[in-house]
Parts: structure tokens; sequence; C-alpha cells
């Protein structure tokens, strides 16, 4: 009897221990995150719960640039950051270069091993000069070509002829505002130059420079002749709505009013439109490659855990469930239209369907295929410097104020100023 | 006589009584010492760090480790960076364009408003007053919708004027593009400034002009002298110290000018930069270029410029000309 009492209470005593360290052992994870992401993380906590219930997940959601500039302020001091963090693709670079992320290429996360699982030019855009990696791809942004089909039959005027190359853009576009006076072609002549910059690179080039921080950016270069001529031949023959950058007031009213003939943006716009940029126009646009087989990324998403986190095991975990699991990628493409990074979750039957506001055209089919044929592009810690150069070279050279060879001379004389 | 060589020795004190000495000492330091404990946490750190970031190159990511001395590289640096220079020029003009006028524009309202408007002048005063405490986002952003080229009410209403019979001829035949043409954006952004502070200088030159005697006045309209005479030589010379106040907050203003050309023209300023004022530039460097050491240093240059720009306005309008010797 005294031995059956003993043994039963040393057994609750057990369970009692076991139920603290149990209990103890239940981790918070906090994921600093912005906006639509932080959508995405909600909706994958209950699955991610099932497979870790120990892991209690805590998102703390920040407008896009103020996420930024806290985690900017959390590595620069070493405290405030969350164990897992959110980082844009325009963002990826300039922590890349810090030491404030873990380099999860090293054991025991080794991420390389899921590097052939993935769009091929997305884990470069992670990895630094000295071949760390900081963070995980997540999701994508694959360049295409919008169009309004009722526009383009009016003109008489076909979607191949748009986008056969750069001159038959322009030769289509041509045809296209005289057939639908009060049309533009494109909202900027900027972007066309923006998106002939980022293709067409030789291999181990960067966009504005080379291996050995030499500047690329001159007035022999044909990438950026070609840009600059294109897009100052758009803004002479009066096709553009010159609306500036994405999201300005122009541009979301030139949409609203449906003025627009054609737009070269990430997949992810068709959410937009249908959701406030365009409703009234469901049914009416397409989509197709950027002209002359351009490829080009419009922005991605990653997430990387910060040197300082005190739960980094577990902040793996979920970065490898947000990232890898085919499942959840699905689950955030239809949460978010967040296009998948990872390859297998672009094999999912989704992509088979139409999409309802292209006229149930299979565009999923169009970006994965754009997805694929993306260059990685050689990052630099310059680029925004040199990007904000060009763009003012640019603007010169679209006003009139200066020459193609003069901007171009003016742009790489002030780049390899700051490059020394 | 002689006084005693051993003091008596002090009662024990309770501690009731210790308290209330201990109370009576550092009480008042402790009740004053929230404003400097915020102060050196928010006004004398970031000044001393920025001075010592100033001299260090520095990329915020990496953590305070990668901080490097590098002496006045920083500074020279700037101070050979075209943009820099550019940013200068942009928020000189800037600052001219939107600081002048608006206290032309003030100095006379205030007159009108005391002189004339009595009975309304509380009305009228926070009817001006209203756009300076309205938040200059929603002011900007409405600004950005009006200028807007194609859709913009500015060009609905010029083109609409265009039409009519006389006057037609004064207004352009096109839309003008406010902020696609880089000969307009300047214009435009000052626009929105003066439209911003003309009620704030208004308030403060009606104070100003309240201050002033009224038997001057009288004394003037008695001799004869008219409105206009009476704004020349009474009201005018006696505001030179609310005048001295006024531009010397325009000045500092104007040349911190940041959120304004920031929305309306965009963070990288614009077409052709050219509302790319300083303040913007140091916030690029920062948060775009990440290069904390060079956003730092630009900070102090502006300091000097804003201090002498100061102390020459301090020359012009400050107290030794204001007690008459001139």
């Amino acid at each position: 009897m005294k031995n059956a009492l003993l043994s039963l209470s040393l057994s609750l005593l057990a369970a009692a221990t076991l139920s603290t360290s149990h209990a103890q052992a239940k981790v918070t994870l906090t994921v600093g995150v912005f906006p639509d992401l932080d959508s995405v993380v909600k909706a994958a906590i209950p699955g991610f719960n099932k497979k870790f219930p120990n892991i209690e997940i805590k998102i703390n959601s920040l407008a896009y640039g103020d996420h930024h500039n806290a985690l900017t302020t959390a590595l620069a001091t070493g405290s405030g950051a969350n164990d897992v963090e959110a980082i844009d693709f325009g963002y990826v670079a300039k922590f890349a270069e810090g030491g404030g992320l873990v380099d999860i290429s090293k054991a025991p996360y080794s991420a390389g091993q899921y590097r052939s699982k993935f769009v091929n030019y997305t884990f470069p855009q992670a990895i630094t000069d000295d071949g760390r990696m900081v963070a995980m791809p997540t999701d994508i942004g694959p360049g295409s070509m919008f169009y309004r089909t009722d526009y383009l039959k009016k003109a008489g005027v076909s979607a191949a002829d748009l986008n056969r190359s750069w001159d038959s853009y322009v030769t289509a576009g041509k045809k296209i505002v005289s057939a639908n006076p009060g049309t533009f072609l494109i909202p900027d002549a900027s972007e066309v130059a923006q998106i002939i910059i980022r293709t067409g690179l030789a291999s181990g080039e960067g966009l504005y420079f080379d291996k050995n921080n030499k500047v690329l950016v001159s007035p022999t270069s044909p990438r950026f002749v070609q840009a600059f001529t294109v897009a100052k031949a758009i803004r002479d023959a009066k096709l553009d709505a010159r609306a500036g950058a994405a999201f300005s007031s122009d541009w979301t009213t030139a949409f609203q009013k449906g003025n627009l003939a054609t737009e070269v943006s990430g997949a992810w716009l068709v959410g937009h439109m249908q959701n406030w940029l365009a409703k009234d126009f469901s049914g009416k646009w397409a989509s197709q490659q950027l002209p002359g087989k351009s490829f080009t990324s419009y922005g991605g998403s990653f997430y990387g855990i910060p040197n300082q986190s005190q739960h980094k095991a577990e902040a793996w975990e979920l970065i490898k469930y947000l990232t890898t699991d085919p499942a959840q990628q699905i689950l955030a493409f239809k949460t978010t239209g967040a296009f998948p990074a990872l390859k297998a979750a672009q094999t999912a039957p989704l992509f088979n369907e139409g999409v309802p506001y292209l006229a149930n055209q299979k565009a999923r089919l169009v970006w994965r295929t754009a997805a694929n044929n993306i260059k990685p592009i050689d990052v630099n810690r310059l680029d925004p410097v040199a990007d904000q150069i060009v763009a003012d070279a640019l603007s010169a050279v679209l006003d009139g104020s200066k020459t193609v060879p003069q901007a171009l001379t003016d742009a790489q004389g002030l780049i390899a100023r700051r490059a020394r | 006589m002689q006084a005693s060589a051993t003091a008596p020795p002090r009662p024990k004190r309770s501690p009731a009584e210790r308290w209330e000495s201990f109370q009576r000492r550092y009480a008042p330091y402790i009740f004053i010492s929230p404003f400097f404990i915020l102060f050196l946490v928010f006004g004398l750190f970031p000044i001393v760090f920025s001075l010592y970031l100033s001299f260090h190159s520095w990329q915020p990511a990496a953590g305070l480790g990668s901080m490097k001395f590098i002496g006045w590289r920083n500074f020279t640096d700037n101070l050979t960076d075209p943009t820099f220079w550019q940013s200068l020029r942009n928020t000189g003009i800037l600052a001219l364009e939107s600081g002048v006028p608006q206290h032309l524009i003030a100095i006379p309202l205030a007159f009108a408003i005391h002189t004339s408007l009595k009975r309304v002048q509380g009305l009228v005063t926070a009817l001006y007053f209203l756009p300076y405490i309205t938040s200059v986002v929603a002011v900007s952003v409405i600004f950005v919708t009006l200028f807007s080229w194609q859709y913009g009410v500015l060009n609905v209403v010029l083109t609409g004027l265009h039409h009519l019979p006389l006057i037609g001829g004064l207004f352009p035949a096109e839309k003008i593009n406010w902020l696609g043409n880089r000969d307009f954006v300047q214009p435009a952004v000052a626009s929105v400034v003066v439209w911003r502070y003309v009620g704030w200088n208004t308030v403060l030159y009606l104070s100003g002009i309240q201050a002033i005697p009224s038997d001057l006045y009288e004394a003037a309209s008695v001799d004869g002298a008219t409105t206009g005479q009476q704004f020349r030589y009474i009201t005018l010379p006696l505001l030179r110290p609310i005048m001295f106040v006024a531009i010397t907050l325009t000045l500092i203003g104007n040349l911190q000018l940041f959120e304004e050309p920031y929305i309306i023209a965009g963070d990288s300023g614009g077409i052709g930069s050219v509302a790319l004022t300083t303040v913007m530039y140091m916030y690029r460097t920062y948060n775009f270029y990440g290069d904390a050491g060079l956003a730092a240093a630009m900070s102090w240059l502006l300091f000097i410029l804003i201090g002498a720009l100061t102390l020459v306005n301090n020359r012009i309008f400050g107290k030794s000309r204001l007690s008459g010797s001139d």
C-alpha cells in the first residue's frame, strides 16, 4: 500500500513536472511584417500550429516604410527586432550588407538545400558578395504587360503586334492612341526605360555595376542608350500620360477613368485593378509577356532572422513553413495574390483556372513562364544611389533638357563619384 | 569671549523630520527632473550623437560595431556633391518663393483685418489660421489632386477661363503639367507653403499691430494722414520686432522644408529633382542609401547655413536696429 501510494505520488509529481516543462516549452515567436503580407502570416497560423502547437505566433504589423525603418533601427542598436522579419525586395541588399541578420546558408539552417525548389532568380537577391544568405524568398512579382482588348480591337492591332519588340510596341501604340482619342499607351514613358535597363544584362553584370564595382552606365552602353531612346520616342509621340510613379494621383485616376491602353507591372497589379483601381473595366483587360521578350521582376518579399532573436530554431521552422510548404504558398497566393516563389506551388490546379477579372484568361500560366525566365541580377549596395541618378538623367532626356549621350555621360560621372 | 571648541551635540532627528528635510532639499530636483531626462534623451543625445556620427562612416543596418572614424570626409564629400548643392539651391529658391509672399500678404492682411474687419476679426483670423493647423499630409494630397495634369481642377478652371470672351487670352489654352514640367514644380510647391503659413504670419502680425498704441493712429488721423500713410509710417516701423520674429521663423522653417515637397513632388523631388530640398536629400541619404554619417554631416552643414542666415537676419531686423540706433 505504502509502495503504491509512493509510486502514485511519484507519478503524479512526474506528470506535474512534465506538464510544467511542457508549459515552459511554449515559445512566443514575434513576426515583424507589413501589409498585405501580414494577412498571409495570419492565414498561416492555424496550419503552422497544427505542426508546432508549442509555438505561439505574435504578429507585429507596421506600415511598409515604418516596418523597414523600425527594422533598420533595431539592427543598428542591436535590440528590438522580432524573431522573424519580413523584408521587401527593395531592402534586401541594404540588410544583406549589414551583419544584423543570421546567415541561413550555414548549419543548422543550410538554406542552400532548397535553392533548386525556388524560382532561380530569388536566391541570389538575398546572397551577399561574400556568400552569406540573409533571407528566404516567399513571393515574387513576375513582370507582365496588361492591355485593353477593346482598345486594341478598335485600332485593329493584335496583342502580338504590341509585344514583338519595343519598336513594334511604339508603332502599335501610335495606332491605338489615334483610334481611341483621349487614351494613353502607358502611364509613364520612364517605365519602359526601367524594363529595358533591367533586361538584356550580360552574365555577371549588375544593373549599374559589374563585379569589380565598375560603373556600367555610359553613353556607349547599348542597354542604357536603347532604354533612354525608346522612352524618349514614346514621350515625343505623346503616347504616355506622364503620370510619374505608380500609385501617384495621375496614375490612379488614369486607371479609374479607363484612359490607359497598356500598363507594365508585376502580376500582383490584377489584385489592385479588380479591387479598386479599375473595377469598372472587368473583362476588358488581358495579360501577356512584356514586349521584346523581356522578363523582369517587380518586387517580392523575403523572411530573415535577426541575430538578436532568442528563438532562432523556432523562427527557422516558421520561415520554412511559410516558404517551402507548397500548401501554405498556395494559401498565400489565394489570400493576397502573392505569387509563389516556390516552384512546387506553381503547379497547383489553381494555375490552370481562368482569372475572372481578365475575362477568364489563364494568365497565371503567362506569369509562371515569366517567373521562370527571369535572370538573376547581382545587387550592389549603391544600386539605390545609381537608380536615382539614372532616373534623374532619364527625366532630363524626357523633358528635352539633355540629349541621351549627354545625360548618360553626366550620370556616369555622378555614379562614379559615389562609388569611389 | 572664547567660543566653545566643541559644538553641542545635534539632537537626533526623528524619521519624520529626516523625510521632511529630504523632501525640502531634493523634491524640487525630482519634480523638475522629467524635463531634464526628456531633454537629455530626446534633445541633447541626438544632437551630440549626430555630431559624433558626422565624422564616421556607418551603415545602420550593419549595427553599431560597423562605425568607422573617417575625419572630415563626410563633410568634404557633401561639399563636393553636385546633388547636395542642387538641393541647397532648390531649398533656397523654395524658401524665397514661399517665404517672401507669405509676409507680403500677411502684413497688409493683418492691417486690413485690424482696421476694417474689427467685428469679424476672430472669424476671419480663424479661417486664415485653419490651413496651419490642418494636417500637412492631407493638405498636400489635396493639392496634388488639384494640380493633376489631366484630371486636376486647376487645369479645368484655367482652360475653362480661356474660353471666356475678352479675358480668355490671359489663360492657357492647353492644360499645364504642373508637377511634370520642371518650370512649374517649384512654384506649385511654394504656393502650398504660402497658403499654409499666411494665416500663421497674419496672426503674428495682428498681435503686433494690436500692441501699437491707438493714440498714435488717432494723432495721425487728426494730422490728416491717410490709411496708407498710417500703415507706411506707423504700422510698418513699429512692427519691426514682430517682423524679426516672423521672418526668423519663416527662414528656419523654409530651410527645413520637407513634407510639402516630399508629398507633392515625390520622394525624389519630382521631375529633374527640382523640388529636392536639403532635408529631403538628407532623409534619402539615410533611408534609401543607408549612409548615416553622410546624412549627419549634411544636417550639420544645414545647421551652419541656417545659423549664418539667422545672423544676417538679426543684422537687418535684429535688436540693435530696433532700439532706434539707425
